[in-house]
């Protein structure tokens, strides 16, 4: 796709119109997934008009220059909704972008729309989002789990070629499992919480969804790193991670803990693993068995410290500054009261009373000091293995996607769909989904788990597990794309992150055709990582990335403003020379289909 | 298990309201959720230290300017002035 950006074929405004017009007419039909809460046509066009006007005046572009991306409605995009999936922020209206979307903007990614979730990231299933449930593209009648289910379908359907979410428990890599894409949770630390609606701060972590291994390498490379509005941020270089994915699994140990195969695994889950080990194997890397014995307590644990944090946070959704307010209460306590009330949905309140219980009077010791003792043993178990293996392999979920209503009832059933991810979380490592094949037409996932900051390593071991191209293109056939939209299918064509993930030899599967642009890694390296802010004085700087506040000094839409930010002439022209192609080209013949078949 | 009172004084805790039914069903799934959770009794033994953080990492504490004020305070509900506004607090 940046290839055919670069080679001016297609332009950032018709790949950002034709997605957004695929993802309307899809959603709109019978067979809509219900994966976007809101989408932002407008804004987005203008980041793409600036972007295709920037490419033509040959200034240096971002890694990700004019990619449509989707973003999990609970991280803040400015100027648009965050609704976290919850009535409490209907309405609300995020003022700044969290840290994440800044560098993704950075990278030159475009945002086409906000993808739904469970109420707050509460959930498995993207069932307890207040705005309705998102559906498997896979099987309309299931879910696509959750809680970034809307992120997760989005990618899968091709609506979008990635997206981020955010994991607490589960909630990137069980989704990912579940409609057969990639799916990373990076160690806790490695991409600021900035500007995202905390659920519980000591486990929560936004990462990427894309549908190949190194798609997620280069969202993950985008919006890693320190950020100073987040103090646990960390502080390290960040690699370039689609670099080198291909390397050798000669000398590498992959432990198998047995405590994630229990007697009555689903057959077909633990055949996904043992096929993924078999991979591995081939690729030169041992497998060992290891031990992770507080692996039974992993849920119990996870619920008490999440709920905890999570009922502290959810105390600011008061009435007072932001969100709904109930009207017409009588003092401020009644305020309060049935502000939460009516703003929270089932779930949440359930998660909220929880919390309070385990850190009020009496219980705090017994539960919320025994969670977070049981956690530290957990990330115990983890260092142990560690000293012994390279990474970890084991299911992400116990089953396939379940229908839709089948636990909506049962919520500590909804609960043991995390029973392999939570660890993870609990000890702040990185972990990822990889697509493992189908069990009666369902995709299964494979999780890979490693130290911290590991991350090169899991997506080195992660490309090598991955399906071949052919596997992805078969399980693309599967999804549920109405067909009378033609262009919907285009789209999921043209939406490659990159055309990088087709050449693949070194890895003894052939990926034929369009290869690397040389040099690519370097120049994103040598991208400042900083906030973006125009240089001032300057209008030949990105005038969509500059000073994004209302009523600030640069301009968000170079074609909004009715040409008030043009002050040279050739800006206006190049964006001419744009609306030029973008006409010749608009229904002017499907794009090259290249190497799918 | 887990007793109805208790559920209300949680909930009075937690500002939040439930109706009688909500409170049954609110009995109903803490006391499974608990019951479940109960398991953390059984493990014996503490890590060495505290191995599932790298500690929190302090930021100094000074003061800057905010720029978001102006539309940070356009989101509340109710305003006043450079004040979000609320209803009574004291008779």
């Amino acid at each position: 796709m940046k290839a055919r950006l670069d080679r001016g074929e297609t332009t950032a405004v018709e790949l950002v119109t034709r997605t957004l017009d695929a993802i309307e007419q899809a959603e709109a039909g019978e067979r809509g997934l219900h994966a976007f809460l809101s989408l932002r046509r407008e804004l987005a066009l203008a980041e793409a008009e600036a972007a295709d006007w920037e490419r033509a005046e040959g200034i240096e572009l971002g890694p990700l220059a004019g990619i449509p991306i989707a973003v999990k409605d609970i991280i803040a995009v400015a100027d648009g909704p965050t609704t976290a999936g919850s009535r409490i922020l209907e309405g609300f209206v995020s003022p700044y972008d969290a840290g994440a979307i800044l560098r993704l903007k950075h990278a030159g990614a475009i945002i086409v729309g906000k993808t739904n979730l469970d109420e707050f990231a509460m959930g498995s299933s993207t069932e307890n989002s207040a705005f309705g449930p998102t559906r498997n593209p896979h099987a309309l009648d299931r879910v696509p789990g959750g809680s970034s289910g809307g992120s997760a379908a989005a990618v899968a359907a091709g609506y979008v070629p990635g997206a981020l979410g955010t994991d607490t428990g589960g909630s990137i890599r069980q989704p990912a499992a579940l409609c057969g894409v990639v799916g990373m949770k990076p160690t806790y630390g490695r991409v600021s919480r900035y500007g995202v609606v905390a659920f519980a701060s000591s486990l929560d972590q936004v990462g990427p969804f894309a549908r190949s291994v190194e798609d997620c390498a280069l969202l993950l490379s985008a919006i890693s790193g320190h950020d100073p509005q987040d103090s646990t941020s960390a502080r390290r270089p960040v690699p370039d991670y689609a670099h080198g994915l291909d390397r050798s699994l000669r000398g590498l140990r992959v432990g198998v803990p047995w405590e994630y195969f229990p007697e009555g695994l689903d057959r077909e889950v633990r055949a996904a693993c043992e096929r993924g080990l078999e991979r591995l194997r081939r690729a030169g890397a041992q497998v060992r068995d290891v031990s992770l014995p507080h692996t039974a307590e992993g849920i119990a644990a996870y619920y008490v410290v999440a709920t905890a944090e999570a009922s502290s946070n959810l105390a600011r959704y008061d009435g007072v500054r932001y969100g709904y307010r109930a009207p017409d209460a009588r003092d401020i306590l009644e305020m309060y009261v049935q502000t939460r009330h009516r703003g929270f949905g089932p779930e949440v309140r359930r998660r909220i009373m929880l919390g309070t219980y385990v850190l009020s009077a009496g219980y705090y010791d017994a539960y919320y000091r025994k969670g977070c003792q049981v956690r530290d043993l957990i990330a115990e178990d983890f260092q142990r293995a560690f000293a012994d293996v390279h990474c970890l392999l084991t299911p992400t979920t116990p089953t396939p996607a379940f229908k839709i209503g089948e636990k909506a009832d049962d919520p500590l059933a909804m609960y043991l769909a995390d029973v392999f991810t939570v660890a993870v979380n609990l000890g702040g490592l990185p972990g990822i989904s990889v697509p493992a094949g189908f069990a009666s037409g369902l995709p299964l996932g494979v999780q890979l788990i490693g130290p911290r900051w590991s991350e090169e390593r899991l997506l080195n071991v992660a490309w090598h597990l991955e399906e071949s191209s052919e596997a992805r293109d078969r399980a693309r056939v599967k999804i549920a794309v109405p067909e009378e939209v033609a262009e919907a299918a285009e789209v999921a064509e043209v939406a490659e992150v990159s055309e990088v993930g087709r050449r693949r030899g070194a890895g003894g599967r052939e990926r034929s055709g369009r290869g690397r642009a040389p040099g690519r890694g370097g120049q994103r390296r040598g991208r400042p990582r900083s906030q973006p802010t125009a240089p001032s004085g300057e209008p030949s700087a990105s005038p969509a990335r500059g000073d994004r506040r209302r009523g600030g000094a640069g301009s968000r839409s170079p074609a909004g403003d009715g040409g008030a930010a043009r002050e040279g002439s050739s800006d206006a022209a190049g964006a001419q020379s744009a609306r030029r192609k973008r006409g010749g080209r608009r229904r002017g013949g499907r794009p090259p289909r290249g190497d799918r078949t | 298990m887990i007793e109805r009172d208790e559920v209300l004084r949680i909930a009075a805790l937690a500002r939040l309201e439930l109706s009688p039914e909500e409170l049954e069903r609110m009995t109903a799934d803490l006391s499974e959720i608990l019951d479940y959770v109960n398991q953390l009794a059984r493990v014996e033994g503490e890590a060495r230290a505290a191995a599932a953080t790298e500690g929190t990492p302090l930021r100094e504490d000074r003061v800057v300017p905010s720029r978001w004020t102006a539309e940070l305070l356009e989101a509340a509900p109710a305003r006043e002035g450079p004040l979000a506004k609320v209803p009574r607090v004291v008779e």
